[in-house]
């Protein structure tokens, strides 16, 4: 254990882990030889919140007052609580969702881009965003498609928009929830080296559901194999994102929980896209079975008279 | 000119700090009385302290009121950088524009569809609810507005999708077709860009300046749906 702290570090996230493997290292600040200088900033931070994570029994990282000075002094009943998860500027989001839609392989988003101030109006305002998104994407495909039928009535079909925001907001709160109280529970098992607030896992989950906006705005194309694509490509780049998220945090567990808690992960995300392709968006091909049926019909009806 | 004299009589008993040293020689032996005329510009005080707008018939106070909301109109429908919404904010003209909007968005009684367009009240929820959690999102991001003020504003500035939407059911009563479909659809994005604009002039100022984008944005997401909305309704 004492020997990592001379291993040669590569990658920002297994630097981090491998400072925190030691429970009787208590030094905050550290500064390590064989870093880059282009990491010591970072991990100057990172390591200090990891190890008083790690001290201090996983809690929140609103008990981790040590470093972050300011933040989430005032009790929960009051304003100020809930302004600290709005504490971000344009660029920070702007970062945040530049860096779900571009998952670097080793690098992980939540100490990449969030370092310990989860937010919560990226995660908000885009399930909002990508509620709406649907609910007007699916109107319209439908709508396209339905076109030249004579029996078709235009309908906007409000009722769909609700629903959609049930779907998506349970989806961006509980599963976080569930994520979060199973971490929680491994971690009183095993030690674990990474990991998260509840906050932070939304904040990632939010996040992660960025790239659906302009898939389900690209869904409105009617055509199948170009809608599965969408589905293969934004499944491949959020749930990489979660996936490279979410392995740190599970690795030093029993191999086989690990790997089904990763694929439970993209599971859900899976069911999540391919669900809301089912429901909000008509299946294209229906048009051409009126037009096959009623030569059928017509041969039929012939045949029979 | 009491100064003058006071600084005098300062300067002569030799006072530790000469206020005004250049003046110390300046003695005026008798008092001046000092006389004129206090006017002051504030009507509203009058007002409170006359009690007349209980003896002023009803159709004063009518009509006071829709001035203000008349005036706060013509601020939506030309906007300027002026504090007028935001100093005298009323709910007035929110209300207004939102039952007039959910009235004509809602679907007829008769149709029993299930999934037609919107209903009354989830049209006047839906924008209500819009407008609280756009409000709750800019002071949560630092803003130094109010919650009424900036409820005021976002209803205000209902003002051009209501007039779409009126264009739109004028325009539905002639023929169906794709151009009938094109001029509300020009009617509609020429609105929504009107909306924005106006309420983004009033709004901006109240952010700080690097979150300026962040508080914007719902605000155009909000405009957007009430828009999409104005643009799908079809009459039965």
């Amino acid at each position: 254990m004492a020997a990592a702290d001379d291993l040669q570090f590569e990658e920002f996230g297994d630097a981090a882990t491998s400072l925190g493997a030691n429970p009787d290292d208590t030094t905050i600040s550290i500064e390590d030889p064989g870093e880059t200088p282009k990491h010591q900033p970072r991990l100057l931070r990172g390591s200090g919140r990891e190890e008083d994570d790690d001290l201090l029994g996983n809690d929140d990282s609103d008990k981790t007052e040590l470093l972050a000075g300011q933040k989430k002094s005032s009790p929960f009943w009051t304003f100020e609580y809930y302004q600290t998860f709005f504490d971000v500027d344009t660029y920070q989001v702007l970062d945040r969702i530049k860096g779900s839609l571009l998952p670097i392989p080793g690098k992980n988003f939540v100490r990449l881009y969030i370092r310990s101030n989860p937010d919560l109006y990226g995660p908000f305002w885009i399930c909002a965003t990508l509620v709406f998104a649907i609910a007007i994407s699916g109107n319209l495909s439908n709508f396209l498609i339905h076109l030249g039928k004579k029996t078709y009535h235009y309908v906007p079909e409000f009722r769909k928009v609700s629903i959609a925001a049930s779907v998506i907001y349970a989806y961006a709160w509980l599963v976080p929830f569930a994520l979060w109280a199973f971490l929680m529970w491994r971690n009183s098992k095993v030690m674990n080296f990474v990991s998260y607030s509840f906050l932070e896992i939304v904040c990632v989950y939010g996040y992660s559901l960025f790239i659906y906006i302009p898939t389900a705005i690209l869904w409105i194309i009617p055509q199948k194999a170009v809608r599965w694509i969408l589905v293969m490509i934004a499944l491949g780049i959020s749930g990489s994102v979660l996936a490279m998220t979410f392995w740190p945090a599970v690795r030093e567990d029993n191999r086989r929980i690990a790997l089904a808690t990763v694929v439970t992960i993209l599971l859900l995300h899976t069911l999540l896209s391919v669900g809301c392709l089912a429901y909000f968006f008509d299946a294209p091909e229906m048009d051409h079975l009126p037009t096959t049926a009623t030569p059928n019909q017509t041969v039929a009806a012939a045949k029979s008279s | 000119m009491a100064e003058a004299t006071e600084s005098a009589g300062d300067g002569g008993a030799a006072s530790p700090r000469p206020l005004f040293a250049g003046l110390s020689d300046i003695t005026i032996s008798q008092d001046i009385p000092i006389e004129g005329e206090i006017t002051i510009p504030m009507r509203s005080r009058i007002r409170e302290f006359d009690s007349s707008t209980l003896n002023e018939s009803v159709q004063n106070t009518i009509m006071r009121d829709l001035k203000a909301v008349g005036k706060k109109f013509m601020h939506v429908l030309y906007p300027r950088k002026s504090n007028t919404l935001l100093r005298d904010w009323d709910l007035w003209g929110p209300l207004f524009l939102c039952v007039i909007l959910a009235l004509m968005l809602q679907r007829d009684a008769v149709d029993s569809e299930k999934y037609g367009g919107p209903q009354f009240a989830e049209v006047f929820v839906t924008l209500w609810f819009g407008a609280v959690t756009i409000t709750l999102n800019s002071k949560l991001l630092g803003g130094n507005i109010s919650v009424f003020q900036s409820l005021c504003v976002l209803g205000y500035c209902i003002l051009p999708l209501t007039v779409a939407m009126l264009i739109c059911r004028l325009v539905l009563l002639v023929e169906l077709g794709p151009v009938n479909f094109l001029v509300r659809l020009l009617v509609v994005i020429l609105m929504f860009a009107w909306s924005v604009v106006a309420s983004t002039a009033f709004l901006a100022d109240s952010q700080p300046p690097n979150r300026k984008t962040l508080a914007v944005y719902p605000v155009c997401l909000f405009y957007f749906v009430i828009s999409w909305m104005v643009l799908t309704f079809t009459p039965q």
